[in-house]
């Protein structure tokens, strides 16, 4: 298992928050995580991250246990977050903001690389490089965020809620991006509320309630399950 | 979050009657002056040279507040303090160098050691106070990191009253102190020009550490998002060090001008440009840098034109005693009447 989160117990305060949460993340694969809101998706992904700190089992990335280590000691071994909310910084341009993605990296030639296939990848992106990003809109935003995301060429991709508030179609566009950053090899972690979607592109999914694991199975399979369409649909 | 109509209540009433009021004594004030003509031409521009200068100072004071409350959302009140120790450190090094008659034999690289030896003190406490006194506290909810930084700044203050004693201490005079170099009948003391043109520099460099460097990149996100900034990979710690060095670096270099300025070194000095600083920096609209360059030149400027602009023409007796309470005044009502500042954000009320 390149990732793995096993019987993950957090809490805020006295509020536990997620209860004995277990995730296999296989080398290459695109893993799904869904659930209504509150369930607890972005905490197990925080955790994952070192932004919160966990009170009972296990965090292991190729075996070892990162369960203490610091968010950029973690960022720093390849499990990069592209958060919910997009989370870009505002104050900065496109373009700084991609280098920011890069920020624990060295190789600055292989960066400028990056960078510019960040751009071919969100061309609109490039017209609006030296623009400061807070004036974007909502789906170049998540452009920004993405492509900010992936400029670390992080081992694994932990992606929460990309398709939130985006137009229809640029949510499909998003979708596209993901599959064929999972497919150049890049392992993703994807949170969604948009279930369905998230569910007939992944390898394997986990459904999350009130905190806990309740269900999980190969993607496309669960999306026809009917306890799943009975939580999303019914 | 969509706010709601407020209706207009007693509050709001004796808010613009107080505007009113103050714009009114101003306003008068500079007709009043302007109508006598006291003052000639050639005196307005020694006070504006003389506010510019002062300004420089507190703009380089102010960016130390504006850059550590950027990335930890704290006031520094050491900050005048520390500004403090520099000047004592650039006292000595200054003194010791005057003594063997280094200092005017090589000028140049005499003011260069006290810069330097002021910069190194200041630095060295910045970061010995945000490691032993700001860092512990940090996570800590409630005012415990305030009440901290204004005994560090107590502390600062009574360890060098208890070392060098409470006196006033005179710089010592350098040759080209009183120089005053006349431009087509203007006159300009060189002390000013040098003053201005150390800030400058200073600032001129330090916008490019934070617009051109990495680690300058890294601080303008942290001060806008630390924990996105740490999903970047980014050591916020390490960042915050940063900035206190910065600041540090920054108030060395003020320290030193303001010595020159008023040739005296003593263990309270840093109290009031601290003050008038931090004033200058929430003007500017606090973790704002531009900001507090601006926020510190038109402090400067307002005390030093202001006792004659405002004070003299209602006729009050000895305006220029009265330059500090103009200073604090500005600082009063740019929390009342403008708390974001010129070109920031509400303090504390950024970002839900
Ligand atoms: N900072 C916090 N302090 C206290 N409780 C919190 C905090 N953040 C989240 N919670 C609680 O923890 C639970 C899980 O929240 P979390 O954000 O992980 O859910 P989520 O599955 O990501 O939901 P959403 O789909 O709305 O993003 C919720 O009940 C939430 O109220
Ligand atoms: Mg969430």
């Amino acid at each position: 298992m390149l990732l793995e989160v096993e019987g993950m117990t957090l809490a805020y305060g006295n509020i536990t928050a997620v209860r004995g949460v277990s995730i296999a993340i296989p080398e290459g694969s695109l893993v799904a995580l869904v659930g209504a809101n509150g369930a607890g998706k972005s905490s197990t992904l925080n955790a994952i991250s070192g932004l919160l700190p966990i009170s009972g089992g296990a965090i292991r990335f190729e075996g070892q246990s990162i369960g203490r280590l610091k968010p950029h000691e973690i960022t720093r071994r390849g499990i990069v977050q592209v958060p919910e909310g997009r989370r870009i910084f505002g104050r900065l341009s496109v373009e700084e903001n991609l280098l920011m993605g890069a920020f624990s990296r060295k190789d600055h030639a292989a960066i400028a690389e990056d960078r510019d296939r960040m751009f071919e990848l969100f061309p609109r992106l490039k017209e609006r490089r030296r623009q400061v990003a807070g004036t974007l809109s909502g789906g170049e935003q998540q452009m920004v965020a993405t492509a900010r995301g992936l400029m670390a060429r992080p081992r694994v991709l932990l992606m929460d809620e990309p398709s939130m508030g985006l137009a229809p179609l640029v949510v499909e566009q998003v979708f596209e991006t993901i599959q064929s950053i999972n497919a150049a090899g890049t392992t993703v972690l994807l949170v969604e509320q948009n279930a369905l979607m998230a569910l007939e592109i992944a390898d394997h999914a986990y459904v999350m309630e009130h905190g806990e694991i309740v269900l999980d199975g190969a993607g496309p399979a669960l999306a026809r399950d009917e306890r799943v369409i009975a939580i999303y649909l019914g | 979050m969509p706010r709601a109509r407020r209706r207009v209540n007693g509050i709001d009433v004796f808010m613009w009657g107080l505007r009113v009021i103050v714009a009114a004594i101003a306003l008068i004030g500079v007709v009043a002056t302007l109508f006598t003509g006291r003052y000639s031409l050639s005196q307005w521009f020694d006070f504006a040279m003389f506010g510019l200068t002062l300004g420089s100072v507190y703009a380089l004071i102010a960016l130390g507040y504006t850059m550590v409350y950027g990335v930890l959302r704290m006031i520094n009140f050491a900050h005048g303090d520390i500004t403090m120790t520099g000047a004592f450190a650039g006292y000595f090094m200054a003194s010791s160098m005057a003594r063997n008659g280094y200092f005017e034999s090589h000028p140049g690289f005499a003011m260069l050691a006290v810069f330097a030896v002021a910069m190194l003190a200041c630095i060295t406490i910045a970061l010995l106070t945000e490691r032993y006194a700001y860092r512990p506290f940090r996570h800590s909810l409630g005012q415990a990191p305030l009440i901290c930084a204004i005994g560090v700044s107590f502390v600062l203050q009574q360890t060098v009253r208890g070392m060098f004693g409470s006196g006033v201490k005179s710089y010592p005079t350098l040759s080209w102190h009183d120089v005053v170099l006349e431009f087509g009948g203007v006159r300009v003391p060189v002390v000013n020009l040098f003053v201005m043109g150390c800030a400058i520099v200073a600032m001129v460099g330090l916008y490019w550490i934070v617009h051109r460097t990495r680690m300058g990149m890294a601080m303008r996100a942290v001060s806008e998002d630390k924990n996105a900034a740490s999903l970047m990979g980014v050591d916020v710690d390490r960042v915050i060090v940063f900035a206190f060095t910065l600041g540090g670096a920054m108030a060395g270099v003020a320290s030193v001008c303001y010595a020159l300025i008023y040739q005296q070194v003593h263990f309270f000095m840093g109290f009031a440009p601290g003050i008038k600083a931090f004033g200058a920096a929430v003007l500017g609209g606090i973790g704002s840098i531009p900001g507090a360059m601006i926020g510190g030149m038109f402090l400067g400027l307002i005390e030093a034109m202001g006792p004659a602009l405002f004070l003299d023409g209602l006729g009050i007796p000895a305006p220029y005693q009265l330059r500090d309470v103009i200073g604090f005044l500005v600082l009063l009502m740019v929390l009342i009447f403008r708390p974001q500042g010129l070109f920031g954000e509400a303090m504390a009320k950024r970002r839900a």
